[in-house]
């Protein structure tokens, strides 16, 4: 008979909130975005889905049983980083790509750096940063409904600002049927997924809100084309803010972080799409903000109660 | 110190790249293809037991207080024979490496081996441990280098070995790519050693951290206790 009388240290009471159920609230978060990416990009678009779920769940499991750790694939953590990373690919991109990419995802920035909540920067990114680089044509190529496109930033870049009319019109933007990545498109399926993260109290509202809103200030200051709303619902913009810029691991702990951390994104994002080389600088800017979250929250850190500031 | 020791101890034990972390700077810059490693690897080697024989020839007559610019005038004659021997001998090899072949003059490896072995070992010895270093130096140069094309290039030394339909990731060849391979062949190198010496029943070669893990920590007056 176990006995009746547990000792533990403190805390006691628990919230019953565990890794598992919060991965998976964010997958179902995540299932209207690719709902609306196979809506518009056809099967392909989950097969890249699967491929990269399945690779990345894969390779965590491999990697934790020869390295004599027990395997935490049920926390879903890694099936999430396989979602992201699919969302964060265009639908054309070959397979075999999509796997290399999460088996970097998952071994190279997840496990090298202990695991989950070990890693300096957000897995999925990481993946899609290394195939960008790697196989930039692959991972530019857009398709919709089979004919190849430029996606409505790439159009901004290349200078089409003397025909508005060039650019698809809002309303695509809105549902999603413009060139892009599977899960960027669709702003409504992202609002929902997102909203449903806050309103369950799985992420905060700030990092998303900050961010978005700097982009748009900064937008309409550095006079984009297109205007404010284009920017905030064109690129992966929403689906970088609600879902890999809140990542508990690779964000700062504190609300004053947050702040500071998001409105980082949104300057860098705008500079990006602005004066960079490339159309869309969502993953970028997440990625260099990620690296700068250890000075940020030893920055931000609470003073002790009673501390006299020096 | 038995002479077959004095070779595997700098391919394995005091491996340059792997162990000591020394030369990397030229690791790093051109690991891009194995024949490159390669032609790389054996010119540092070369330059490497020429200048360990003569610097032990020497280290009777050379004064301690200027020891380090009579090494670099030694070592620096025999990269200029390597270096007009490339030339001569392998241009384009020459023309790839670049910058890199003049370099080995300030490569550590050799400076580190010069002042840490040859000066205080028979002619012999230090020939046999410029031999290991280079082996050493080598073996990880052309290993990294066979890496990054393969992945980079989808080549083997310039003989295609990927499917037709395998897009080669540019990643492995730039720079960052160059840190990634050599960390992972570094974590690899250092795993394989110590499930080695756990087969073998010794203890597990733990990786030097902080003062002791400096290459030239044997001649060292701080890690012998004096001040510095």
């Amino acid at each position: 008979m176990t006995s009746r009388l547990v000792i533990a240290s403190s805390p006691h009471i628990h919230s019953g909130l565990t890794t598992q159920k919060i991965m998976g609230w964010v997958l179902l978060s995540l299932l209207p975005a690719g709902l609306a990416g196979a809506c518009f990009f056809g099967a392909r678009a989950l097969t890249v889905v699967a491929v990269c779920v399945v690779t990345c769940v894969l390779s965590e499991a491999l990697w934790q049983k020869a390295m004599g750790q027990p395997i935490t694939v049920s926390d879903l953590s890694a099936a999430v980083t396989g979602v992201l990373l699919a969302y964060n690919l265009p639908p054309t991109i070959p397979l075999w790509m999509a796997g290399l990419g999460s088996v970097f995802a998952i071994i190279l920035c997840k496990q090298f750096f202990g695991g989950l909540g070990g890693n300096i920067v957000n897995p999925a990114l990481a993946g899609r940063a290394m195939m960008l680089i790697s196989w930039p044509v692959a991972m530019t190529t857009w398709t919709l409904n089979g004919v190849s496109g430029a996606t409505p930033l790439a159009l901004i870049k290349e200078g089409v600002s003397a025909s508005v009319d060039a650019l698809p019109p809002l309303w695509d933007l809105v549902i999603g049927r413009v060139g892009g990545c599977i899960g960027e498109t669709s702003a409504v399926a992202l609002l929902l997924g997102g909203g449903l993260l806050i309103w369950k109290g799985i992420i905060s509202w700030r990092i998303p809100v900050v961010y978005i809103a700097v982009v748009a200030v900064l937008s309409l200051l550095l006079g984009r084309t297109g205007g404010v709303f284009y920017e905030v619902l064109a690129g992966g913009l929403l689906l970088g803010a609600f879902f890999m810029a809140t990542d508990y691991t690779t964000s700062p702990m504190t609300a004053r972080g947050q702040i500071i951390f998001a409105a980082g994104c949104g300057l860098l994002t705008a500079l990006i799409r602005t004066f960079g080389g490339y159309p869309e600088g969502v993953s970028y800017s997440i990625l260099i903000m990620n690296l700068t979250v250890p000075l940020i929250d030893g920055m931000t850190k609470p003073r002790i109660l009673g501390e006299v500031k020096k | 110190m038995n002479k077959f020791k004095i070779v595997l101890n700098g391919i394995v034990n005091e491996n340059p790249t792997f162990v000591q972390c020394i030369g990397l700077c030229p690791t790093l810059a051109v690991s891009t293809s194995a024949a490159n490693g390669l032609g790389m690897g054996f010119a540092a080697m070369f330059v490497l037991i020429a200048s360990n024989v003569a610097i032990s020839l020497l280290r009777k007559r050379t004064p301690d207080e200027i020891r380090i610019p009579i090494f670099i005038v030694v070592i620096a004659g025999f990269v200029t024979v390597i270096q007009f021997l490339m030339a001569g001998f392998t241009p384009a090899l020459n023309k790839q490496l670049g910058i890199f072949i003049p370099l080995i003059v300030v490569n550590c490896i050799i400076l580190a081996r010069a002042e840490a072995f040859a000066f205080k070992n028979t002619p012999l010895d230090s020939a046999l441990d410029g031999l290991g270093m280079g082996l050493g130096f080598t073996l990880a140069l052309t290993s990294i280098g066979t890496l990054r094309e393969f992945l980079g290039n989808g080549t083997i030394f310039n003989i295609t070995v990927t499917p037709a339909g395998f897009q080669p990731g540019l990643l492995v060849i730039l720079a960052p790519g160059g840190f990634i391979t050599l960390g992972v062949c570094m974590a690899v190198f250092r795993a394989l050693r110590a499930r080695l010496a756990e087969r073998r029943g010794r203890a597990t070669p733990e990786p030097a951290s902080g003062c002791a893990g400096c290459a030239v920590c044997s001649i060292c007056d701080t890690a012998k206790g004096g001040d510095a």
